[in-house]
């Protein structure tokens, strides 16, 4: 009897989460008449707006990542390493992004940042990317930090820091080669979810009106039927690859398979 | 002055004074290792001098310069840890080889030194496999190999033995040992275990509550204790009560006895009460010639271990262990049976008053 609630529950979990990418999936085949077709798919490739807007958001994207890293990593470290005391309250900085919605984050960053402050990032549009990507940034900051964290939790890091220490290693070095790759799969999966965040964003690239994959998608979506949905599968498709990368990862790097 | 220099060394951390005033010595080549219960300060002396520990005061110097101030990267100091802390991402050449690069050495030269000790190690197979793919006693092989690649000044070994199963342990600390006296460096090891300093030391440092109770030979050590602590922490002691009779002649009264201590004067007045010590080694059941001292005893309880059969004796009220060499043609006394005990004057210690 339990075997069976547990597998009703099963296929009724299964059903709420893949019935309605059934049904868009489908939606975004029918754009010919009678018939399925790839037409909306060929239409969104189609439009040189697409290409830009991915790249943009793409090229963002790493930026984030490669700050996000830069940022995340030597904090959790140093945190775990000499001030466990003050992690409730790195945590909780951390979470803030998912409680402050990001309407309210960007409208702080144009009254902080605009033409007339001090730091007049809005003035120019590198500025303004900047400024995007610190926002971005601050909304993947609660995965990035948690994914690293738990990365850390799996290694020893004080004596694997003493270890390198003796050897002669430098923080720089300590971070570099022996901290970094050790929690390489955990950063990935925090840079590919940080990548899932960046392609979807909507508010922050509107509201500082930068041309990223969001606004185009809020764009098509206003106007389209057909397309709408089929790029809705295109993002799945990314957030989809990104995970397989993970786990693509996870499975190539000899000594984290050890340690799961 | 010696060659690794500790003077006056303290260590506080809030209201806890960890380390006092601790103070030692060390020549080079020598194999000195700090005994001690767990939180006597013995491993906070090591991080001392490995730099990850800064002293509240005192001064650490190896060979004639100061390096109290110095980081923990700077000491050029090789250092075994319990966890064996072998760097996952890297292959145990790469480990190895992990100093060397830091240090900046050519690519050729350190293929060299990482092959000279994997075979020092008895592992020069093992250079392309990872941490994860060895045992417990070949990864503590290779941190040794690693933590002496970069030729460093002084070794540390934090409890390196401790992770391991009990014939690995005594392997891996015999070849500890080969290799230290080798390479003729200085070694600081660290342990709670007195059976493995006493077995590779050249001097012992019993450390209890921050400060050094006891310095010396592991023979000296285990024979001549200073204090009651030493005494009673390094091997197996029996200990009595006694009633000074005579102190100027070394007599005193034991289990209704009256019975002649060597090494005369007892620093103490008549009727006072003594303690004196035994090994179980110094014992013997029953009357034996040159152990004139002979006790009543009731044997109370018998362990077979295979070569040596432990018993323990009851003594007027006090219990003592003694050790018989096993005899196959006869088998362990019965509990219960009333006998005697001997031992001579000579190896009675007279421990000091706490």
């Amino acid at each position: 009897m339990k075997r069976l609630v547990a597998w009703a529950a099963l296929v009724a979990g299964c059903l709420y989460f893949l019935l309605p990418l059934v049904g868009m999936t489908e939606f975004s085949l029918k754009m010919r008449r009678g018939e399925y077709s790839f037409d909306a798919y060929a239409k969104v490739f189609e439009d040189p707006r697409f290409w830009e807007t991915f790249g943009y958001s793409l090229t963002l994207a790493a930026a984030t990542i490669v700050f996000g890293v830069l940022l995340v990593v030597p904090t959790a470290y140093w945190v775990r390493l000499k001030l466990p005391q003050a992690r409730p309250v790195i945590e909780f900085i951390t979470l803030l992004p998912l409680v402050i919605p990001a309407i309210v984050i960007v409208f702080g960053y144009i009254r902080l940042y605009n033409t007339s402050s001090v730091l007049p990032l809005t003035g120019s549009a590198f500025g303004t990317d900047i400024l995007l990507m610190m926002g971005y940034a601050t909304l993947a900051l609660p995965y990035m930090y948690r994914a690293v964290d738990t990365g850390l939790r799996t290694i020893d890091v004080a004596t694997l820091t003493e270890a390198a220490q003796s050897l002669g290693a430098g923080w720089f070095t300590i971070l570099a080669r022996i901290i970094l790759p050790n929690v390489l799969v955990a950063v990935l999966s925090g840079a590919f979810l940080t990548l899932a965040i960046v392609i979807g964003e909507f508010t922050m690239a509107a509201l500082l009106n930068r041309p990223a994959f969001g606004p185009f998608m809020q764009l098509l979506g206003a106007n389209r039927a057909y397309e709408p949905p089929a790029l809705a599968v295109i993002a799945f498709a990314i957030t989809w690859g990104c995970m397989g990368l993970i786990q693509l990862v996870t499975r190539f790097s000899k000594h984290e398979r050890a340690k799961a | 002055m010696a060659f690794l220099d500790l003077t006056n060394l303290e260590k506080t951390f809030g209201s806890n004074r960890v380390v006092k005033d601790f103070s030692l010595g060390i020549e080079k080549g020598e194999f000195v290792s700090l005994l001690g219960p767990s939180g006597c300060g013995k491993t906070t002396v090591l991080r001392m001098v490995a730099g990850f520990e800064t002293p509240t005061a005192g001064a650490i110097r190896i060979d004639g310069q100061e390096v109290t101030g110095q980081r923990a990267n700077q000491r050029n100091i090789g250092m075994m840890f319990q966890a064996y802390a072998l760097f996952p991402n890297m292959t145990v050449a790469d480990n190895v080889a992990f100093g060397l690069k830091v240090k900046g050495v050519p690519r050729a030269e350190r293929e060299t030194r990482v092959e000279e000790m994997l075979r020092l190690i008895g592992l020069p197979e093992m250079g392309a496999r990872f941490p994860f793919q060895l045992s417990g006693g070949q990864q503590q092989r290779v941190a040794l190999a690693r933590a002496l690649a970069p030729r460093p000044r002084v070794l540390l070994l934090d409890e390196p033995l401790s992770a391991l199963d009990a014939k690995v342990r005594v392997s891996l600390r015999n070849q500890i040992r080969e290799i230290q006296r080798e390479l003729g460096i200085t070694t600081i090891f660290v342990t709670h275990d007195q059976e493995e300093a006493m077995s590779i030391s050249d001097r012992i440092v019993v450390m209890n509550g921050g400060i050094a109770e006891q310095v010396g030979a592991p023979f000296e050590i285990y024979n001549h204790p200073n204090t009651r602590f030493v005494a009673n922490f390094v091997g197996t002691l029996n200990t009595f009560t006694a009633t000074v009779v005579a102190p100027e002649s070394g007599q005193v009264e034991v289990a209704g006895q009256v019975v002649t201590l060597a090494g005369t004067p007892i620093p103490a007045g008549k009727g006072d009460r003594v303690t004196l010590a035994l090994r179980p080694e110094a014992v013997r059941f029953g009357r034996e010639a040159g152990r004139e001292i002979v006790l009543p005893a009731t044997i109370a309880e018998v362990h077979f271990l295979g070569s040596v059969i432990r018993l323990t004796v009851n003594v007027d009220g006090t219990m003592v262990a003694l050790d018989t060499f096993n005899r196959p043609d006869q088998p362990p006394p019965p509990i219960g049976l009333a006998s005697e005990i001997s031992f001579a004057a000579a190896d009675v210690i007279l421990l000091p008053e706490a």
